[in-house]
C-alpha cells in the first residue's frame, strides 16, 4: 500500500471514529426529547407533584432549580470575579501565585459527590443552616468557582493591552483602569463563563443529595433555610427510589432538566457569538 | 477607542502607580485588598474542603482498625468497612472508561483538528460541548433505560455491569480529553508541520509521526483530567453499574459483572446512616480517599503545564 493509500483510508477511518463519538451525542438527545414530549404538559410543568409523586407536574423542582441556580451566583460570583481580577492584573508571577493556580486546577477537579460531603460537614453541620437553599448554594458556589474563575481571568486577560497602558498614561489608577476600562470590555466574556459555570451548577445531583434536596416537598420553600425540590435530585428520586414510577414522568423530568441545561448552554454561545462581531478590537 | 495599529504591542502590565491622588485612594486600597483576598480565598477554601472531611472523617481511623479497612468486604450491618471492592469498581470502571476513550478521543481530535473542513467542524465542536454540558444524572438515566437492556441483549446476565458504566463514563470524559488533545495540537510549531511536509511525508503520516509526538505532553494531560473526572463521576455511575460491592474476579468476563464504586457507596449510603455514627464517619474517609487520589491526579497534570500557563490572549 502506498503512503496515499493509506492516508486515504487513515483519514476516512478517522471520519468514521469522529462519527462514532458525535452520532450518540445526538441519539441521546433524541432519545430525551422523544419520550420525554409525551409528558410535558402545562399541568406537568406548573402543578406539584400528587399521589406520591406519581401524578401530577414538577413545578417545586423546576422553582427549586431556579433558586439554588440564583443562589449558586449569588455565592460564586463575588469570589470568582474578584479572583479573576486578581490573577489577571495584581498578580504577580511569585508562590503565592503558583499557589492560587494550583488550588484552582484542584478546586476543578474535587468530586462532587465530595463537594457534598463538605457541604455537609460545613454548611448543614457546623455553620449549622440545616439542608437548606444555602447550603445548596454555597456548595454548589464553591464548586462552580474555578470555572467562573478561569473563563473570567481569560476574558480579563483578552482585553488588548494597549487599553490599560492608554488609561493608565491619561493618569487613570490601576483600579480606575480596571472598573472603567477593562471590566467593560471583558464583560461579555466574564458573562459567558458564568451561564457555563451555573449550567453546570443547575444539573449536578451530587452536591445537592446530602445538603439541600428534599425528597418530596409538594410546596414551596419558605425561606432560604428550607429545604427545596431540585430538577436533577428529582430525576434521581423517581428513577430509582420509587418503584413504579410511571416512565412517561422520568422522561419528561429527564427532558425539563436537558432542556433547562441546554438553554444556558446555548445563550452563552449566542452571547458569546455577539461578543465577537462587536469586539472593539 | 480606534482600532489603528499599535506599535507598543507588549508593554508592561506592572507598571507601578502610586494610588489616585486625592480623594478615592482610600476607597480604592480596601478594593484592592478585597481583590487579593478573593484570590488567595481559593487557597482557604481547598484547605477548609479538606479540613472539614478530616474532621467527619478521621474519627473512623480510631474504631475500625486498618485491617477492617483494608478488608475485602464492604457490609456496614456487620461493622465491615473493607474499601478494596469499592476501590476495585472504581478502578475498574475508570479503566475500562479510558480504554474507550482514549483511542476514540485522540483520533476525534486528530479529525477535528488537523482533517475535518471547515464546515464540519462548525457543526461538530458545538456539539461536543453540549455533550459535555448534558448532567450527569440525565446521561446515568438514559444509560439505566436505553442502554443497560441492549447490553443485556448482547448476552450479559444484567445490563446494569461495570461495562455499561465504562461506556457512559467513556462519553463523559471525551468532551475534556478531546479538547485538550486539540490544543495541544494546535500548539505544536508550524514548522514541524511544514518541515515534515516538504521532506515529501504525506498530511497522515505528518500527523501520527510529528504532530501527535509533539503534542504528547498535552495529550497525556488531557488523558490525566479525563481519568479524574472519571474516578470521581458519580451519579451516572450509580445509576448504570449494579452497585454490587464484590471484588470482580479477574477475567475476561470482569467487565460484565456489577460493582459498586466508591463515590456511589457515599451517594447511597450517607442518606441513611445516623449523623456521628461510626459508618458516617467511614463515608468520609472514603471522601478523603477520593479527594487524595483526585488531588495527587490533578496536581501532577498542573505540574506537566509547567509554567506554560503564560500571559496569553485567548481566542474565547
Amino acid at each position: 500500500m502506498t503512503p496515499k493509500q493509506l492516508q486515504k483510508i487513515g483519514m476516512a477511518g478517522a471520519g468514521l471514529v469522529t462519527a462514532l463519538v458525535v452520532i450518540p451525542i445526538v441519539l441521546v438527545i433524541l432519545f430525551i426529547i422523544v419520550n420525554g414530549f409525551r409528558a410535558i404538559s402545562w399541568e406537568f410543568l406548573t402543578q406539584p407533584p400528587t399521589n406520591g409523586m406519581t401524578e401530577g407536574g414538577i413545578l417545586p423542582a423546576i422553582l427549586g432549580t431556579i433558586f439554588l441556580t440564583l443562589g449558586t451566583a449569588v455565592a460564586a460570583l463575588p469570589l470568582g470575579i474578584g479572583a479573576a481580577i486578581y490573577l489577571a492584573e495584581y498578580a504577580q508571577d511569585n508562590w503565592l501565585t503558583r499557589l492560587i493556580r494550583s488550588a484552582i486546577i484542584n478546586l476543578a477537579g474535587i468530586p462532587s459527590i465530595v463537594y457534598g460531603l463538605f457541604g455537609l460537614g460545613a454548611f448543614v453541620l457546623f455553620f449549622n443552616f440545616g439542608t437548606s437553599i444555602v447550603a445548596g448554594s454555597l456548595t454548589l458556589g464553591l464548586m462552580t468557582l474555578p470555572i467562573v474563575i478561569s473563563t473570567a481571568e481569560e476574558a480579563i486577560l483578552s482585553v488588548p493591552q494597549e487599553f490599560r497602558t492608554v488609561s493608565l498614561s491619561l493618569g487613570a489608577t490601576r483600579w480606575q483602569t480596571v472598573r472603567y476600562k477593562v471590566l467593560p470590555n471583558a464583560l461579555p466574556g466574564i458573562i459567558t463563563g458564568v451561564i457555563l459555570g451555573l449550567a453546570r451548577a443547575a444539573g449536578e445531583t451530587a452536591p445537592i443529595l446530602f445538603t439541600v434536596a428534599a425528597f418530596y416537598l409538594p410546596r414551596l420553600p419558605r425561606s432560604i433555610f428550607d429545604q427545596t425540590m431540585a430538577l436533577p435530585y428529582h430525576l434521581y428520586v423517581i428513577s430509582t427510589q420509587v418503584p413504579g414510577m410511571p416512565l412517561d414522568n422520568q422522561y419528561g423530568t429527564a427532558l425539563v432538566l436537558l432542556l433547562t441545561v441546554l438553554f444556558f448552554t446555548v445563550s452563552a454561545a449566542v452571547i458569546r457569538s455577539i461578543m465577537r462581531r462587536r469586539q472593539e478590537w | 477607542m480606534s482600532t489603528e495599529d499599535r506599535p507598543f504591542a507588549s508593554s508592561d502590565s506592572s507598571i507601578s502607580q502610586k494610588g489616585g491622588m486625592g480623594q478615592g485612594i482610600w476607597s480604592e486600597r480596601i478594593i484592592e485588598a478585597l481583590i487579593r483576598a478573593a484570590g488567595v480565598s481559593v487557597i482557604v477554601v481547598i484547605a477548609l474542603i479538606f479540613v472539614f472531611l478530616l474532621r467527619e472523617g478521621l474519627p473512623a481511623f480510631g474504631e475500625v482498625g486498618l485491617g477492617n479497612l483494608f478488608s475485602a468486604r464492604w457490609y456496614p450491618i456487620e461493622d465491615l468497612y473493607g474499601f478494596r471492592p469499592l476501590i476495585a469498581g472504581s478502578l475498574l470502571v475508570t479503566f475500562g472508561a479510558i480504554l474507550i476513550a482514549v483511542p476514540l478521543g485522540l483520533v476525534t481530535a486528530v479529525y477535528l483538528g488537523e482533517i475535518a473542513p471547515n464546515w464540519q467542524r462548525e457543526i461538530l465542536k458545538p456539539l461536543i460541548e453540549v455533550l459535555a454540558g448534558i448532567p450527569s444524572i440525565v446521561l446515568g438515566f438514559f444509560g439505566g433505560v436505553a442502554l443497560a437492556p441492549l447490553i443485556q441483549r448482547i448476552g450479559a446476565p444484567t445490563g446494569l455491569t461495570a461495562f455499561t458504566g465504562s461506556l457512559i463514563l467513556a462519553f463523559m470524559s471525551l468532551p475534556t480529553i478531546i479538547s485538550i488533545a486539540e490544543d495541544a495540537l494546535f500548539a505544536v510549531p508550524r514548522e514541524y508541520r511544514d518541515g515534515s511536509l516538504a521532506i515529501g511525508a504525506t498530511q497522515w503520516q505528518t500527523i501520527w509521526r510529528v504532530l501527535v509526538p509533539a503534542a504528547r505532553s498535552g495529550i497525556i494531560i488531557g488523558i490525566m483530567l479525563g481519568i479524574g473526572r472519571a474516578i470521581g463521576e458519580t451519579m451516572a455511575v450509580m445509576l448504570v453499574t449494579g452497585n454490587a460491592a464484590n471484588i470482580p474476579e479477574l477475567s475476561a468476563g470482569m467487565f460484565f459483572q456489577p460493582v459498586r464504586t466508591m463515590t456511589a457507596t457515599i451517594a447511597a449510603e450517607m442518606g441513611e446512616v445516623a449523623q456521628g455514627s461510626l459508618h458516617y464517619n467511614v463515608l468520609f474517609l472514603i471522601g478523603i480517599t477520593l479527594f487524595i487520589i483526585t488531588f495527587l491526579i490533578n496536581s501532577l497534570a498542573g505540574w506537566l503545564v509547567g509554567g506554560g500557563r503564560r500571559r496569553r490572549s485567548s481566542q474565547l
